[in-house]
């Protein structure tokens, strides 16, 4: 056999780039699968279980809620079609639109609605909420069942259409029916999309098609609520961890949709005519979450004093830079533009004035001890936005101990209630989830003490003034309860408001019709041109 | 030759329960709590508290230990906190793209450093010897994220002659097996061979100032002869063992590389585990990287008998 010349070697080097570069396009895809870069790998498939953005997102396309929000935040019917109240509000019935059956083959009954609630309702805040008033839930016929309250509870609707995280998503009797300490690791959906879990490989994949009994309603989409039409036979999401390579993947077309943007991208994004940024929700807060079991923030005016430590744009700038993505002033603790928006009590509470701050402090008994702070690392949102603190804090005379680690060991420490020089802390940065609207939706607002998510707000007058106004069924008196409870959680703070902002995903130009949710990405009313 | 071999594959029982024992109190005793992280940020101490009793985290650090290794000894490395699966199973779906990944990187090393080796220790002092050796400094000193970015931006943005991104099962063909391998491949493969060129030119110049190669030479033999038949063969034996090493390494994870490249890998699974605190997958990809250490050095122990005839065992 001759020896291959050199021109022969470049040219066989040339034909291999080439047989390469076809497969690359052969990979291209057409315009009847969507292909979305995740940043998060899906691990948890039981969207019960767990507050993770990604399994909101899967649980969102495979499974379906009995009710969902439309774009003006207002519940919808979604799996039910008729609903009767009886006059006293405490009677719900519902019934099931026909046509719904299970990725498995089979109807959706109302036995299957009633296992899916109740451990729903064992689990999630606004469910165990719903549960606190709820005396029976039981399946009337094939695809009706009751809900029997024991007082009025005017969140009835509102909690059955609770968006992604924690939404009261409908699944088989057979599966519902899984204790709720033992996650679901079988997946059996109603939904537009069907997961394919033989070609579900973690770290790597997670693949979806279309499904053929899906029978979407008649009403066009609105938010999560009305018609889900699926315009793709099939769906890729790929795990892509590093940022870069997210960006880059977007923007030579090998994904259509990309989850979860850094901020750092928007210039680069928004100078592509190939890409571009959409916003799913209005806004979400970040916050400064204070330790209400430890001293100096045991004190309410502790609390109030670090309100005077904080200029919005001031924060929003150093972590989200471009204005576009954030309010100059959002003085709501349930997103400002939400159906409960209000700012009342927020008044006294705007602009920096450090003197001020330092002198409330000094007032609340603060004399100088330590205050630990929990930093993020790995979260630049969230490190950027505690630096900004750090400083505000030092500025102010607090003896600041900084404790940096990686957002797992952050959170092992931010579950500890023991004093900080024990291993506990006093602030810490974090943010709301974007549905977060409403005082039962959003579960960091919750001040039930030991009962509260971590940082253990307290305030019993506030936890009443909720009561109230969840059992309250007129909507206009419910909406004066709302501004009420706003300005308590002014005297109280069970968190700083940092600012409002916006997380945008970001497309390919030619991906339209992404429907604006609340939170969640809907895959369904997209059309790939 | 087979008691030996017998008697190598039974040490690595110890060497595997001394690493068991030293990973599962590393993984252990590290801040964190799988709990906190699989409940969210919005949990109360109740749910992080029940998510803890059904991972068995609130028994006693020894009980867990007996545990595991009772289910270790039955060839159970145990399931992952977060989704349940085996975590066996989890490890050999990521071995392939780890496996592709570390061969390619081994052969592109090979075929850059052996050759470039050679040359340097043949015209050693000379100037190609110092332009091998400003080329081996100059891969070894490129961090691999950066060389796996500038290929990126190259070849897929500039070019788009190959994927950004993601991995494709050679059982899927050959084309997009490479298509998706070849850059991370590239920018790993220059690191090994920086190490393999200067190992390669280190032993070959000891080989080559042999009375054996003197007398070849004096005897006229062609310089090709001289260099592979005579030189390399017996330079071979700390070539391979870089070689053995590197591949070693390369098998057991490369974090980095697999995550710029999106390729679903070992090292993609392990540091995933860590930072979720998925204690039982940590525990199991260190054991099995360990394991695969040791084999592939007794495979390297091994071919040292083809290398060198006198070597027995």
């Amino acid at each position: 056999m001759g020896r291959m010349t050199r021109s022969g070697r470049a040219l066989l080097a040339s034909a291999f780039m080439m047989a390469c570069a076809a497969t690359a396009q052969a990979q291209t895809p057409g315009n009847r699968i969507l292909k979305v870069g995740v940043q998060s790998d899906l691990k948890v498939l039981d969207p019960i279980v767990t507050t993770s953005r990604v399994t909101g997102m899967f649980a969102s396309s495979v499974y379906e809620t009995l009710f969902a929000y439309d774009e003006d935040g207002v519940p919808q019917p979604q799996m039910v079609g008729d609903t009767k109240i009886s006059d006293d509000k405490l009677t719900y019935e519902f019934k099931l639109r026909p046509d719904q059956r299970w990725h498995s083959g089979g109807p959706v009954t109302a036995a299957d609605a009633v296992a899916s609630l109740k451990r729903w309702m064992s689990f999630d805040p606004v469910g165990r909420m719903l549960n606190d008033f709820t005396k029976s839930l039981e399946a009337v016929d094939q695809d009706t069942f009751r809900l029997v309250l024991k007082e009025p509870y005017g969140l009835v609707l509102q909690s059955l259409a609770k968006p992604s995280p924690g939404s009261p998503f409908i699944m088989p009797e057979r599966l519902a029916k899984t204790p709720i300490s033992q996650p679901i690791t079988e997946v059996d959906g109603s939904g537009p999309y069907i997961f394919k879990q033989d070609e579900w490989r973690p770290g790597n994949r997670v693949v979806f098609v279309k499904s053929p009994a899906y029978v979407p309603r008649k009403e066009p989409p609105s938010g999560l609520a009305g018609a889900h039409v699926v315009n793709f036979d099939r769906m890729e999401w790929l795990y892509i961890p590093d940022n870069n390579t997210g960006l880059s993947a977007l923007q030579v077309g090998e994904i259509d949709y990309l989850d979860e943007v850094p901020f750092d991208f928007l210039p680069i994004i928004k100078s592509n005519k190939d890409t571009r940024l959409v916003s799913l929700y209005n806004g979400t807060l970040g916050f400064i979450r204070p330790n209400f079991t430890q001293p100096p923030f045991d004190k309410p005016l502790a609390r109030q004093a670090l309100y005077y430590l904080v200029d919005q744009p001031e924060f929003m700038n150093a972590a989200v830079g471009d204005a576009d993505f954030y309010m100059k002033f959002c003085g709501s603790y349930f997103i400002c533009g939400s159906e409960n928006g209000t700012e009342a009590g927020s008044e006294n509470f705007r602009g920096k004035d450090i003197a001020k701050a330092k002198k409330m402090l000094a007032d609340s008994g603060y004399k100088g001890e330590p205050v630990v702070v929990l930093l993020a690392t790995d979260r630049p949102l969230y490190a950027a936005w505690t630096q900004v603190m750090i400083q505000n804090l030092r500025d102010a005379g607090v003896n600041v101990d900084v404790k940096p680690s990686e957002w797992g060991a952050l959170m092992s420490r931010w579950a500890r209630k023991d004093p900080p020089e024990k291993g506990g802390w006093n602030l810490n940065i974090g943010a709301q989830p974007p549905g977060g609207t409403d005082p039962i939706k959003n579960p960091f607002f919750n001040p039930a003490c030991d009962k509260a998510v971590l940082g253990w707000p307290c305030d019993e007058k506030l936890l009443k003034m909720i009561d109230a106004w969840s059992r309250e069924t007129d909507d206009e008196r419910r909406k004066a309860m709302i501004a009420d409870i706003n300005r308590q959680a002014y005297q109280s703070v069970p968190y700083v408001i940092l600012g409002q902002y916006q997380q945008p995903v970001a497309v390919r130009a030619n991906l339209t019709g992404v429907l604006k949710t609340g939170g969640t990405t809907a895959f369904w009313n997209m059309v790939k041109k | 030759m087979w008691a030996y071999l017998v008697r190598r594959i039974l040490a690595t029982i110890p060497v595997l329960l001394v690493v068991a024992v030293v990973v599962f109190l590393l993984v252990n005793l590290a801040p964190g709590d799988p709990a906190a992280l699989l409940v969210g940020d919005d949990a109360r101490t109740e749910d992080i508290e029940r998510v803890r009793q059904r991972l068995g985290l609130d028994q006693p650090l020894p009980v867990r230990f007996v545990h595991w290794v009772g289910d270790l000894a039955q060839g159970n490395l145990g399931n992952s906190v977060l989704n349940s699966r085996p975590v066996l199973d989890l490890i050999l779906q990521r071995l392939e793209p780890t496996a592709s990944l570390a061969i390619l990187s081994i052969i592109i090393a090979i075929v850059i450093a052996i050759p470039l080796g050679i040359l340097a220790a043949w015209n050693a002092g000379k100037a190609i010897d110092r332009g091998v050796m400003v080329f081996a400094v100059l891969s070894f000193s490129f961090p691999v994220f950066l060389v796996g970015y500038l290929l990126m931006y190259v070849f897929s943005l500039y070019w788009r002659i190959l994927p950004v991104q993601g991995y494709t099962p050679l059982a899927q063909g050959l084309g997009p097996w490479l298509a998706n391998l070849i850059l991370p491949s590239v920018a790993l493969g220059l690191v090994f061979s920086a190490l393999l060129a200067r190992m390669t030119r280190s032993t070959m110049i000891e080989v080559l100032n042999e009375d054996y190669i003197r007398t070849a030479r004096a005897k006229g033999l062609a310089t090709r002869p001289i260099l592979f038949r005579h030189a390399l063969k017996n330079a071979a034996v700390p070539i391979v063992t870089t070689i053995g090493v590197a591949f070693a390494a390369l098998i057991g994870g490369v974090v980095v590389t697999e995550s710029v490249f999106a390729i679903p890998g070992v090292g993609r699974l392990t540091i995933e585990a860590v930072l979720q605190r998925d204690y039982p997958v940590v525990q199991g990809v260190v054991l099995f990287a360990a394991f695969a250490c040791v084999m592939v050095n007794l495979v390297i122990d091994l071919s040292y008998t083809f290398f060198d005839p006198r070597i027995r065992y």
